[in-house]
């Protein structure tokens, strides 16, 4: 068995991120190109849209079609053009600074979702509730993992940032009933946007700042209670001011928040998180989490720390807040309750704590999982959960707990160290 | 001027006094014992120095300036480290990063710095992680640099404890019971190691102890304590037959 695993690992040896991305672009060329006429050949009634999960949950008669499908237009393309380019992009990838390295798979990676999505508009849909969905794991983490509490508030503070960005660009840019006529001309709301969104955030991380105040003077269950008044007071808040639309819910704001938005925001967030829990300065995070007491004999101001992180958490949910009410176009109060922060929560506990390829992880599993299961209805409800606990009997500290996801067979070239060395478990 | 000087010291928990009256005047340079039975309020007296009790009474100046009630991480700015009786290092981290977090208060890059990554901050980094090897070069253990901590051997776990005690750069040493646990030769390589900084960091060091061969070999000056008050002081072998010394260790000899 371990001969077999040995040999098949072998296949995907040597072979750079940089040349399975561009087999990616491949296949998205040829999905493309000849996708729909493959797929009215083997039977199914168009392009899946997430590799066929749904259609076969829906109709287990159809998965030879679709392991055809998946076989000729993602299997093979991705690894004919990897395996061709890997010498080549081998060479071109040692010679890259750190910088340029990380620049140009960026760039691979979005072309390669944007080019892929763009041809199902629900897809680009559920690739822009996944990047945010990224977002709010990540900035999470900061508190739940680094620093080891335990909030909740996410839900309220994509709440507040979702309706402050939203009141900025409808009062800015858009005829509305209660706003009135635009301020300014329309053609500049993208211009605008990411101050809108951040206006949003740091409304979050400004009301963050009256939960950190009274919760942060001690430890324990404390920061869970007092998140989770939070979740609901600025739920009721909202649902109380009539001219937000109350629990009606608020709408008509700008059609700003394209892929390519929301993709940069995304990277940007986990950018600069990755920045903070890489510097020592953001480490101090974690000393907080293992032993308090040593953080402060050791000269580290643990009350500055834990605002920070706290705050740093806030702002980037009511950015990713700002960006869902633009994605969808419409929010209200109960979009924003206590079952946001739980499925957040999932995501976060599913990729696993102090890791940002685990938030990611976690994220993109979740929420593939979520769309997958769709056909099931309420049923996912049961299957979900199923799954968290399979996770947490099997790995308590969930897939990537304390250590960053590395691609040692994938590259020839040694990575950054990103902060933990392998977690002793 | 005398490094530290605390007098009147008193401090009680509820009803309890755990320390009454207790005086200490540390000069530059000495290595100063302090030691007692079980529960007399010896590592009470490092909180309430180190600012982890603000003590009901009594005043602790350090270099001239009243420390008495700042908070912990202030006084450990001011040049006080310690480490402590149970281990409390920050298990999930490297034995690197344990060292180079307690450079908190040296960082030179601000906040933008950590979150933007902002020129200088590649150099600052490089800065302390040089010196935080350079400090486990002083200890032997810089082979141990890239492993979590806790999958390191006890007696490597205290070598990490004091070299993250010496990033703070301090003035003075506090250490809790630096042998706890230790096996003889452990022991003896531990009393090498503090020697070594005293003599080569020129550090203030101020100990706790249970084994009397440790701290008679070690300390110019010791002070006995019991019941939370100084019940004997002076050079190694004046406490060695000090009557009351051998009384609260072995109790009473009883007249036949």
């Amino acid at each position: 068995m371990k001969g077999r695993w040995a040999r098949f690992r072998r296949w995907f040896q040597g072979i750079p991120v940089a040349s399975w991305l561009l087999g990616g672009l491949a296949a998205a060329t040829v999905e493309r190109l000849v996708g729909l006429v493959v797929a009215y050949t083997l039977g199914l009634s168009g392009i899946p849209s997430f590799f066929g999960l749904s259609l076969i949950l829906a109709n287990p008669a159809q998965i030879p079609a679709v392991l055809v499908y998946l076989l000729v237009m993602y299997a093979l393309p991705v690894y004919l053009v990897a395996r061709a380019t890997a010498a080549w992009t081998a060479r071109l990838v040692t010679r890259m600074s750190t910088r340029t390295y990380v620049f140009v798979h960026v760039v691979l990676l979005f072309l390669v979702v944007y080019f892929w999505g763009e041809l199902d508009s629900y897809r680009l849909l559920v690739l822009r509730l996944l990047a945010i969905s990224i977002i709010l794991t990540t900035s999470l983490n900061l508190v739940n993992g680094w620093m080891g509490e335990f909030s909740v508030a996410v839900a309220g503070f994509m709440s507040v940032g979702a309706y402050v960005s939203s009141i900025v660009m409808v009062w800015g840019f858009v005829d509305d009933d209660v706003f009135g006529p635009a301020v300014f001309p329309p053609t500049l709301a993208s211009l605008a946007f990411p101050f809108a969104l951040g206006l949003g955030g740091m409304a979050a991380a400004i009301t963050a700042l009256a939960v950190a105040i009274p919760s942060f003077r001690t430890r324990g269950d404390y920061l869970a209670i007092i998140t989770l008044a939070y979740v609901f007071i600025v739920k009721s808040a909202v649902e109380n001011m009539e001219f937000i639309g109350g629990p009606r819910g608020f709408m008509n704001q700008p059609n700003v928040a394209g892929f390519p938005v929301v993709f940069i925001w995304t990277a940007l967030a986990l950018w600069v998180i990755y920045n903070y829990t890489s510097s020592t300065l953001g480490k101090a995070t974690s000393a907080v989490r293992d032993n308090e007491s040593a953080a402060e004999a050791m000269t580290v101001d643990t009350r500055k720390v834990k605002v920070v992180a706290f705050l740093t958490h806030a702002f980037w949910s009511g950015v990713a807040g700002g960006l869902y009410a633009h994605v969808i176009g419409y929010i209200n109060p109960s979009s924003f309750g206590i079952v946001k922060s739980a499925e957040v929560l999932a995501m976060l506990y599913l990729g696993g704590l102090s890791s940002i390829t685990g938030s990611v992880l976690g994220a993109v599993l979740f929420q593939m999982l979520s769309e997958i299961l769709r056909p099931l209805q309420l049923a996912k409800w049961l299957v979900i959960p199923v799954v968290l606990i399979v996770v947490m009997i099997f790995r308590p500290r969930g897939l990537l707990g304390f250590r960053e996801m590395r691609f040692p067979f994938l590259q020839p070239r040694p990575t950054e160290e990103v902060g933990y060395a392998p977690a002793s478990d | 001027m005398p490094l530290l000087q605390i007098e009147g010291l008193t401090h009680y928990f509820g009803g309890l006094r755990a320390v009454h009256r207790f005086h200490t005047r540390i000069e530059p340079g000495e290595i100063r014992g302090l030691i007692g039975p079980n529960g007399a309020g010896k590592t009470t007296i490092f909180n309430l120095t180190t600012g982890v009790y603000r003590p009901s009474e009594g005043r602790i100046v350090f270099e001239g300036r009243d420390i008495t009630g700042k908070r912990p991480h202030e006084i450990s700015r001011l040049g006080i480290a310690r480490t402590f009786q149970n281990l409390r290092l920050w298990v999930n981290l490297t034995a690197l990063d344990n060292i180079k977090i307690a450079f908190y208060a040296q960082i030179r890059y601000g906040l933008a710095g950590a979150f933007f990554g902002l020129r200088g901050r590649r150099h600052e980094e490089e800065r302390i992680e040089a010196e935080a090897r350079r400090l486990m070069r002083l200890l032997d253990i810089e082979q141990y640099a890239d492993v979590v901590v806790s999958a390191l051997p006890y007696g490597i776990q205290r070598k990490v404890e004091i070299a993250r005690a010496l990033a703070t750069r301090p003035k003075l040493l506090l250490l809790d019971e630096p042998t706890a646990g230790m096996s003889p030769a452990e022991m003896m390589d531990t009393m090498e190691v503090i020697r070594k900084l005293h003599d080569e960091l020129n550090l203030t060091i101020w100990l706790i102890e249970h084994r009397m061969k440790f701290v008679m070999s070690l300390c110019q000056h010791i002070q006995v304590l019991d019941f939370g008050e100084i019940i004997a002081e002076g050079p190694p072998d004046a406490i060695r037959n000090h009557p009351r010394v051998i009384k609260a260790y072995l109790g009473e000899m009883v007249e036949a």
